[in-house]
């Protein structure tokens, strides 16, 4: 059962991860691309976790927490120091 | 091994499949969120759910696979630290994207924090962060 599991969430988080890539690249905005980011690291610890799952270790926890601490740290700074740089507001 | 012990095995191991496939999900759900919601904080609504429920689902299938007791204290702290963490970066952002006005306000159903704005900067020439008012 297990090679179908890891099949099914390798396929959904390749196609997830997919999307916020586009999301990043899209933008409109700063915001929207942190946002998307976090996402992206958040996938990253869901495919660590699954990792961790299927093959019985615990090696990468310390990983997954690093990876939060970063998308935290992250995002926080971006969004202290954002401003607003457009001509019209509401276009996003 | 007994034919008990074979069947609870097999209930975990579906249990913790059904958990990993349900938390991957939770991130194709956020990707599409993104993809589709049409401003910030509706993106920001779909972006939580990996997040949390979605970790929360994949932990759970980690200390399932492991079958011993002495993870789950680690993973409950992993899960916490996130907990923790989230919210803050969350209210970061969705502060800062009503103060750049990356927000249809059309779509919003009520709006606590105009007045808030409006009230404090016109009180001390400030915004409600101790910044000066730039604009």
């Amino acid at each position: 059962m297990m090679p179908l599991v890891l099949t099914i969430t390798a396929v959904v988080l390749s196609l997830a991860a997919g999307g916020a890539i586009i999301r990043i690249a899209r933008g409109p905005s700063l915001l929207d691309r942190v946002l998307a980011a976090d996402v992206l690291l958040a996938i990253l610890g869901a495919a660590l976790c699954i990792d961790m799952a299927v093959n019985r270790h615990l090696n990468n926890l310390m990983l997954l927490v690093s990876i939060s601490i970063i998308g935290f740290v992250g995002s926080v700074t971006v969004a202290r120091f954002v401003a607003d740089r457009r001509k019209q507001p509401n276009e996003s | 091994m007994s034919p008990e012990a074979m069947s609870a095995d097999a209930v975990i191991d579906a249990v913790s499949a059904v958990f990993m496939v349900v938390g991957a999900l939770m991130s194709l759900g956020a990707a599409i969120g993104l993809l589709r919601f049409p401003d910030l904080m509706s993106r920001m609504h779909a972006a939580t759910k990996p997040q949390v429920l979605g970790l929360f689902l994949l932990l759970c299938a980690v200390g399932l696979q492991l079958r011993t007791w002495w993870v789950w204290p680690v993973l409950v702290v992993a899960w916490i630290f996130q907990l923790l963490t989230v919210p803050v970066s969350a209210h970061m952002v969705g502060r800062a994207g009503y103060r750049t006005k990356h927000l249809h306000p059309e779509l919003l159903s009520t709006d606590e924090l105009e007045a808030v704005v409006q009230q404090a900067a016109g009180k001390r020439g400030f915004t409600d962060d101790g910044e000066p008012h730039r604009d």
